[in-house]
């Protein structure tokens, strides 16, 4: 009798459910590129009163918590858009929550962005309405992680790139190369650290490419089945060398003041944070000889954003030197607005970030949405998507 | 007690009388009246959700070599579920989480009943009212910052159990288990304390009487009658403990529970996410049809 | 009673341990509020009113507290009429799907909140209803239901059937009966249960991280977006600080009003 009941229910709810889904079910299509090369918005016009921002932790602050750190008041004082900002903890939550349509600007890092293209969700970008388009690095501008065939998709708003960081007092000798975190018999056992995103496989890929040429690896985002597979085994060799993934870098910032952690993939302002540190131990962090994978974010419009002169105007906004110099010492990232290097607190800040510095920028492959066409031109094979290297991650956690 | 028949409120009483008596001899109206607005909201709002759910867990996402996405494919397949029974780490996974789902209720349990007992029978009146603020307090602090606090105490470089008492369990399956059990443990006081409490004192007094030790008389009277309320307590840290995913990322190391799995697939393969997720959700029904029969369920 | 000495000093030893042990980490994170150092690390260092003083200043989790209690204040408003209206239907009436809709209630709080938090987030999209405040609202009301359900009906259950008849017998109408015997019986449990089901909703965070709209940050979620935030963390320690320190009003009131009443007891 209870079975029959509960059965009763759930068909009434079936019946609801399906007729709320029958309406309402949008099919996701693939491919996004056009023949004629579009354009974007032709023109500015007066700001819509608002804007919706989404953006990593750091980007859009608004003083709230901090009087000082504030360029988004000042933004609404000078455009008249109030604008409201979501923040992110990861790539796929930003781009899940860009696709709901109700942001009309976003901060995307590179593993990011061709979704958002291919989904529709991003907006051709005119960059004769960027005012500070011609100051922006040219070493990021219309790049694969946000442009596609030319088009523009994404203005850059900064980078980093993703070091080897070791605590000097333990890690002896000094390590050269990325196979220190590959390392089977690596005496570090335990006290190694991985970034926590499945994106972190191109880590793996990029030292492959480098120490196995047989296996052919053009590109750490563009791998086949058999680059993959051979990837996916190297993270699973290091899996139990790891003591913990971070995906915050204030996690792995205390690891390493405190010492549970000694050697890993970090971020800059990671090794600045522990450098500033009188009770940490001394650390250093290097560009190993294979070179280093790396994030460059950019911003984006919605293809559909009700806000769209708003849109440009933050993009105009937050690119402006005086405030990429803010955002990039408040967030640890080299600016994309090289005029911003003379307007940082710490006049060393472009130096130690190396930003426009071309010979680092030679040694890193930035962050790219691995995608089922290869990303390095090869038509023969099929590459590993995204939701592939997902489902992988969940395996190498274990 | 009431006594009165006088309403010095009551303007229209001639309506509300006459509305007052359909509703007297209609019962049927009454209960359609009363159950209406929770039945509609649970069904469209809860089960609706849950049933789309699992409709989304049969559609699947197809690799297409020409374009930069994947194409989801809504016709129904069990692709999804072939891999969570495939791929041997969905099987681990579970079997761990289940598995901290289960030492969790059994630490929390032995923890929470003498606790509760002592609350319950021993402590004087006011003590017993301290005692009751004190244990719920702390589910006041922000489950994240505990989190945090706890990830501070379990740090195998200078944390507080290292440099206190030369021990700590670090950073991994154990020291989630340890945090977790805390995060829940008032969970399952609450409801064994107000099981004991409404557990005469007379009877327990009759046992001892008829010469049963204390350890008898809590095995054949106390705990056979606070059955429901541990269920219920059992109910909370089980399935707290099931669906956690931010504690495995705090203090889990590398570990990973159903959660983290899930969360990550939601963003990157929303059907698989889906398929994953009726695993706990049939955990739970069965264990739910299970306590039911103790009648914890109203004890919650 | 019929316990020895030593066995109640030993249970009364071993509820003062758990206490501590309940007790150190907020003690803990009370103390890194004027901590000098901005990290976690033991021992303390220092002492420093610094991160109050930010604190006072900082508007984000003023705001957030005050989002928080708006949310938690609705979401427990609907699960009080909506639970309470359950708990009469369900003590009182023998029905086809009685048990069908006993289940349901529960399964809200029972099914893990990740798993809650995607069906309702998935849900609201296929519908196309934006996440607002209205769909975070409706996701914590809904798991708060069956907390309000549980204290009523417990209520209701032991309640004596013959109080309300004999109003009946003396004349009185279905609400005067309600306004005058029914509620003021159940007060209590509606305020326990109510109190809970706010507790519940203010610090959820899973269901909240999947319904929550844009710019609609509650305190856990603030609390989450600035823990990762070196400069941002010592704020987020003095938050919790106050956090605890002003639950005592709603805990304080629970006692008083419920008659030490929280779970489901009536007494």
């Amino acid at each position: 009798m209870k079975h029959a009941n509960r059965l009763a229910v759930l068909a009434v709810a079936l019946v609801l459910v399906a007729a709320a889904c029958g309406s309402s079910s949008k099919s996701t299509t693939g491919g996004g590129s056009t023949s004629t090369k579009p354009t974007g918005q032709q023109t500015l016009g007066a700001g819509e009163g608002s804007v919706s921002i989404l953006a990593w932790p750091g980007y859009a602050e608004n003083g709230s918590n901090d009087p000082k750190i504030d360029w988004v008041k000042p933004f609404t004082a000078a455009t008249g858009c109030k604008a409201t900002v979501k923040y992110f903890g990861t790539s796929d939550e930003a781009f899940n929550l860009f696709k709901t349509g109700q942001y009309d600007v976003v901060s995307s890092s590179g593993d990011a962005t061709l979704r958002m293209v291919a989904d529709q969700d991003a907006a051709v970008i005119n960059t004769s309405l960027l005012t500070n388009w011609n100051d922006l690095d040219p070493l990021l501008k219309v790049k694969p992680w946000n442009s596609v065939d030319g088009v523009v998709y994404g203005v850059p708003h900064g980078w980093g790139a993703n070091l080897l960081m070791y605590n000097k007092n333990v890690v002896k000798p000094a390590p050269d190369s990325w196979g220190s975190v590959f390392d089977a018999n690596s005496p570090y056992k335990g006290k190694i650290t991985g970034y926590d995103s499945p994106i972190y496989i191109a880590d793996g890929a990029l030292y492959l490419m480098k120490t196995k040429p047989d296996l052919g690896i053009k590109d750490p985002y563009a791998l086949d089945d058999t680059q993959f597979q051979a990837v996916v085994d190297l993270m699973k060799v290091q899996r139990p060398l790891i003591g913990e993934y971070w995906s915050d870098y204030l996690k792995e910032q205390d690891a390493f003041i405190k010492g549970s952690l000694v050697l890993g993939t970090t971020w800059q302002i990671t090794t600045n944070g522990v450098q500033a540190d009188k009770t940490a131990p001394p650390v250093a962090a290097i560009i190993p000889k294979e070179g280093s994978t790396a994030w460059s974010d950019s911003w984006m419009i919605d293809a559909k954003a009700k806000h769209p002169n708003c849109a440009y105007m933050w993009i105009n906004w937050i690119t402006k030197p005086d405030i990429q110099a803010q955002v990039a010492e408040y967030f640890g990232e080299a600016p994309a607005n090289l005029k911003a290097c003379t307007l940082t607190v710490d006049k060393n800040h472009c130096a130690t970030y190396h930003a426009g510095d071309a010979a680092f920028y030679g040694q890193l492959s930035y962050w790219k949405t691995p995608t089922a066409k290869c990303l390095d031109g090869r038509t023969n094979v099929t590459c590993k998507d995204y939701a592939a290297w997902t489902a992988a991650w969940d395996t190498i956690k274990g | 007690m009431a006594t009165t028949t006088i309403d010095p409120v009551n303007v229209r009483g001639g309506l509300r009388r006459r509305l007052s008596r359909v509703l007297y001899q209609h019962p049927r109206l009454r209960l359609a009246l009363l159950l209406g607005g929770p039945i509609v909201w649970l069904l469209v709002a809860y089960v609706g959700s849950l049933v789309a759910l699992l409709v989304t867990s049969l559609y699947h996402y197809q690799t297409d070599p020409t374009g930069l996405v994947p194409r989801l494919v809504t016709s129904p397949s069990t692709t999804n579920y072939q891999r969570v029974l495939d791929a041997g780490v969905y099987r681990t996974v579970a079997f761990r989480t289940i598995g901290a789902a289960l030492s969790v209720t059994v630490i929390d349990l032995l923890i929470a009943l003498p606790v509760a007992f002592y609350m319950a029978k021993i402590a004087r009146p006011w003590a017993r009212r301290a005692l009751v603020v004190a244990v719920t307090m702390p589910l006041w602090a922000g489950y994240l910052v505990k989190g945090y606090a706890w990830r501070a105490m379990l740090d195998p470089a200078g944390g507080v159990l290292h440099e206190v008492f030369g021990h700590s369990p670090g950073f991994g399956l154990s020291g989630t288990v340890v945090t977790l059990s805390y995060l829940w443990l008032p969970y399952m006081i609450i409801p064994i304390y107000a099981g004991l409490e409404r557990l005469p004192n007379s009877l327990l007094e009759a046992s001892t009487d008829l010469g049963a030790k204390a350890g008898r008389t809590f095995a054949r009277i106390v705990l056979p009658q606070l059955r429901p309320s541990i269920v219920a307590g059992s109910i909370f840290t089980f399935a707290l403990t099931l669906g956690d995913f931010y504690m495995a990322q705090i203090v889990g190391g590398t570990t990973q529970f159903i959660g983290n799995i899930v969360y990550r697939e939601f963003s990157a393969n929303l059907p698989f996410a889906a398929a994953y997720a009726t695993l706990p959700i049939v955990v739970m029904i069965v264990y739910l049809a299970l306590a039911r029969s103790s009648g914890a369920l109203e004890e919650l | 009673m019929y316990m020895s000495r030593a066995a109640r000093y030993v249970l009364a030893t071993f509820t003062t341990l758990v206490l501590l042990v309940l007790y150190f980490p907020i003690l803990y994170i009370a103390r890194l509020s004027i901590n000098k150092a901005r990290s976690y690390a033991w021992p303390p260092q220092g002492f420093t009113l610094q991160w109050w003083r930010a604190a006072s200043h900082a508007t984000g989790p003023r705001d957030a507290l005050f989002r928080s209690l708006e949310t938690a204040l609705l979401a427990s408003a609907i699960a009080l009429v909506l639970g309470t209206l359950a708990s009469f239907a369900l003590t009182r009436y023998r029905f086809f799907g009685h048990n069908a809709v006993s289940f349901i209630a529960v399964l809200p709080i029972a099914l893990p909140g990740i798993v809650t938090g995607i069906a309702l987030n998935s849900g609201y999209h296929r519908v196309g209803i934006n996440l607002s405040l209205f769909t975070l609202v409706v996701a914590h009301a809904t798991f708060c239901i069956v907390i309000v359900y549980n204290n009523v009906a417990a209520r209701l259950r032991r309640l004596a059937p013959s109080l309300e008849e004999a109003s009946a017998d003396l004349g009185a109408d279905i609400f005067q009966t309600f306004g005058y015997i029914t509620f003021p019986l159940m007060r209590s449990a509606l305020l326990a249960g109510g109190l809970l089901a706010f507790a519940l909703s203010f610090d959820e965070i899973v269901v909240t991280t999947f319904t929550a709209g844009s710019g609609f940050e509650t305190l856990p979620l603030w609390i989450f977006n600035n823990m990762f935030r070196p400069n941002n963390l010592p704020l987020v320690n003095v938050v919790a600080t106050v956090v605890v320190v002003l639950s005592i009003i709603p805990v304080y009131l629970a006692q008083r009003l419920s008659d030490g009443a929280l779970g489901a007891s009536g007494r």
